[in-house]
């Protein structure tokens, strides 16, 4: 939280204060948003798709209890780790992973104040940031002495790195029409762009990068490894890939990574082309109280579009991915790039 | 990553045709990067319980796949032969756990055979219904499991929803949801109970609604058709050679079902129905056969609903059952293939002998030929689109 936003209430804190909030607030969002996203895509939406009635139960109420159980059940697992592990890489990439997550949001406003850092270069940052998981994510393939984890830890690092491609050629349609790459910029000038002359929604830029948002949302897809990119931990095929041998708090780890990038992933998205904490008609301090609210709500919108389609298809193969992004997702990436650069140059 | 060291140069003339033959060898030494034995299981999601597949891979590419059998092996044959016959019918429907019912009804139609006995209309027609429904009940595990397999896992969910339907159906004829051991020799326990036959209608209709589903889900899924078109193909010839049968060959373009084609048994010979064949032989051939057959066992139980006589289900048997001596051999369409008891009898309470040919293990006897050269995500496909059960391989 920035101390501006606290002045506006009449508080005076120091930088010292400020910096303490910050990291709070931070280590406070991942799990918290992890948790949401966990709850109420993974157990009820997916519970209703599939007509399942064990996640309904617990508790009573829409079996609210189900997810603390979850959590209950993996603190008490034991801490198990394999014989031929290369223990402190096996112990270091959980943490690797997740520390990616908590990095991304460090730049994503969520209220004109509201932000840790407003980097000039923010969106370039998240997506920099964001990939540190592939490290992570082949230290435990490589580290568990395991041949699935080792499938599973080098199909991953194949998947993101030819996925970053055309995230980033998504991104960069964002920033031409945007003129800047931080993200508070951008939002601000969703808000203050028109389109086709109407100027009272601004121009959230879904209207006019709506290729860029689908790239985006497929490309996150394949980022967070869920289906049907979801190779990397194919449970029918390699139970579970780099993780296999993770159990209780570790593997909580790297499902706290999982869903927190998710929620991280989703949050980009409704800042890049939803407009982020911006509302029409809503200025100033309002925009700092309420932003964060409707910087969530957007968010769970995309959220609920990623893990739609994560319940709903098939798995692709490996080849057939590569092929995927290679032979469609980039080079359609670099015709919107082009569109976009020809229609900001024309008006 | 091979740490071989390069051999040394050899220190005499050699031939040039010689020296290219060493450059070949060097060459090979330096690119080989080493196989992988990986093991599939005995405990593998995709395997269905204990099978155990040591592959041998390239990167991701399957050289060669050698299954392993046996971590189930319950000795049933050999069990048999210190049973009585009313025993036995216990154990055998433990066999293929999916569709009980249905194993129970060669080996008694093989020991109501021995002794010239059969059972009245009703109970003939009972058994069918019942075969027919566990039919059902394996089938629509399958078109969802297929989905599960390829990576999407609401199907999985529908298919137990719909199989949850017809396994209370069972239960609520024979009493016992998995392992009914309802046949008697000479008929049944008991006759259906009151409300059934229109419960059946009913539930037949959600079967009928859930296949359109699962058409529009799964069959109706690019990805899901590019993960199975021209994957795991099966020629006939080569499947008719290895003893491949049931629905995994009738997707291979054979046109034969022991319904239709064997020995007459049960009331399949009064039931109008379709044999669905399928021309390709791939994964995705065998998925649309099963759908289609689903849809067909759903016909035919309606007609057997509609044709159901009258009269005792139970012929007139004596209470210590003896079978006279002789051999018989009995083989059914089961649902996942040819399904035979071949019963030798000395004239005991029990039999001498009983020889089991069950389908799944036929089916997976191809997979060292059919699952070399492809893919490690495809291996699970073609695993589940052969559908095995373990304790049908196994027994």
């Amino acid at each position: 939280m920035n101390a501006v936003a606290l002045t506006t209430l009449g508080i005076e804190i120091g930088w010292g204060a400020a910096l303490a909030i910050k990291t709070l607030v931070i280590l406070l969002i991942i799990p918290a948003g992890a948790l949401i996203l966990g709850y109420v895509f993974l157990l009820k939406m997916m519970s209703h798709m599939q007509s399942r009635l064990g996640p309904m139960d617990p508790g009573g109420f829409h079996g609210w209890f189900q997810l603390i159980g979850d959590g209950l059940k993996f603190v008490q697992k034991e801490d198990l780790m394999p014989d031929g592990a290369d223990r402190k890489v096996f112990a270091g990439a959980p943490a690797v992973v997740l520390i990616s997550t908590f990095l991304v949001f460090l730049v994503i406003p969520m209220g004109p104040d509201l932000v840790v850092k407003d980097l000039d270069i923010g969106v370039f940052y998240a997506l920099a940031v964001s990939s540190l998981s592939v490290i992570g994510i082949l230290m435990a393939g490589w580290s568990s002495a395991n041949k699935y984890a080792l499938l599973g830890g080098l199909r991953a690092a194949g998947q993101l790195i030819a996925y970053e491609l055309p995230l980033l050629l998504a991104v960069i349609g964002v920033v031409i029409q945007a003129g800047t790459m931080s993200l508070n910029g951008i939002v601000v000038a969703q808000q203050q762009q028109s389109i086709f002359g109407i100027d009272w929604i601004g121009n959230p830029y879904i209207l006019t990068q709506f290729v860029g948002f689908l790239i985006f949302l497929i490309a996150a897809q394949a980022e967070l490894t869920q289906t049907p990119f979801d190779m990397p931990v194919a449970e029918s095929e390699l139970v579970g890939g780099y993780h296999v041998e993770y159990t209780g708090f570790r593997f909580l780890f790297f499902f706290m990574g999982e869903y927190g990038t998710a929620f991280a992933f989703s949050a980009i998205a409704a800042t890049l082309f939803l407009g982020g904490y911006a509302l029409p008609w809503v200025e100033g301090d309002l925009a700092n109280w309420i932003g964060p609210l409707v910087l969530f709500a957007k968010l769970m919108l995309v959220a609920f579009l990623m893990f739609w389609a994560r319940f709903t298809f098939p798995r692709l193969r490996e080849d057939q991915l590569q092929a995927f992004a290679w032979k469609f997702l980039i080079p359609l990436g670099l015709a919107n790039l082009l569109v976009t650069a020809l229609f900001k140059v024309a008006f | 990553m091979s740490t071989t060291e390069m051999p040394s140069a050899p220190d005499f003339e050699l031939e040039r045709s010689a020296m290219r033959h060493l450059a070949d060898a060097q060459m090979n030494v330096e690119l080989d990067t080493g196989d992988m034995i990986l093991n599939l299981g005995p405990q593998h999601p995709a395997t269905h319980g204990t099978l155990r597949l040591v592959v041998r891979l390239d990167g991701e590419r399957v050289i060669a796949a050698d299954p392993v059998i046996g971590y189930m092996h319950r000795g049933y044959e050999k069990l048999t032969e210190f049973r009585t016959y009313p025993q036995i019918t216990t154990l055998i429907n433990r066999i293929d756990w999916l569709s009980s019912f249905a194993n129970e009804v060669p080996f008694v139609h093989a020991a109501e055979q021995l002794m010239g006995i059969e059972a009245p209309a009703r109970a003939q027609y009972i058994r069918t219904i019942l075969t027919e429904l566990s039919r059902i009940a394996t089938f629509v595990l399958f078109l969802g499991e297929m989905g599960l397999q390829v990576g999407a896992l609401t199907p999985a969910f529908y298919g137990f929803r719909d199989r949850e339907h017809v396994l209370n159906l069972i239960e609520g004829a024979t009493g016992g949801r998995f392992h009914p051991n309802f046949n008697r020799i000479g008929g049944l326990k008991d006759d259906l109970p009151w409300g059934w036959v229109s419960e059946t209608r009913q539930v037949m209709q959600l079967v009928l609604d859930s296949c359109d589903q699962f058409e529009d889900l799964v069959v109706g899924n690019e990805i899901f058709l590019s993960r199975t078109r021209g994957i795991g193909i099966i020629p006939g010839d080569i499947g008719t050679a290895y003893g491949v049968s049931g629905s995994n060959l009738r997707a291979s373009g054979v046109d034969w079902d022991l319904r239709r084609d064997g020995v007459p048994y049960l009331a399949y010979p009064d039931l109008d129905f379709k044999v669905w064949t399928h021309s390709a032989g791939d994964s995705f051939a065998r998925y649309w056969v099963r759908l289609q057959e689903t849809r067909e066992s759903v016909r035919m139980v309606l007609q057997l609903l509609d044709g159901l006589p009258a009269g005792p289900v139970m012929a007139k048997v004596p209470r210590i059952i003896k079978v006279p001596e002789g051999e018989a051999w009995v083989e059914t369409e089961n649902p996942l293939g040819q399904m035979g008891y071949y019963v030798v009898s000395k004239g005991a309470t029990g039999p001498f002998r009983v020889k089991i040919r069950s389908a799944s293990f036929s089916n997976v006897s191809i997979l060292p030929w059919l699952l070399r050269g492809v893919y490690v995500p495809d291996v699970v496909t073609i695993l589940a689109s052969l559908y095995f059960i373990l304790g049908d391989i196994d027994r």
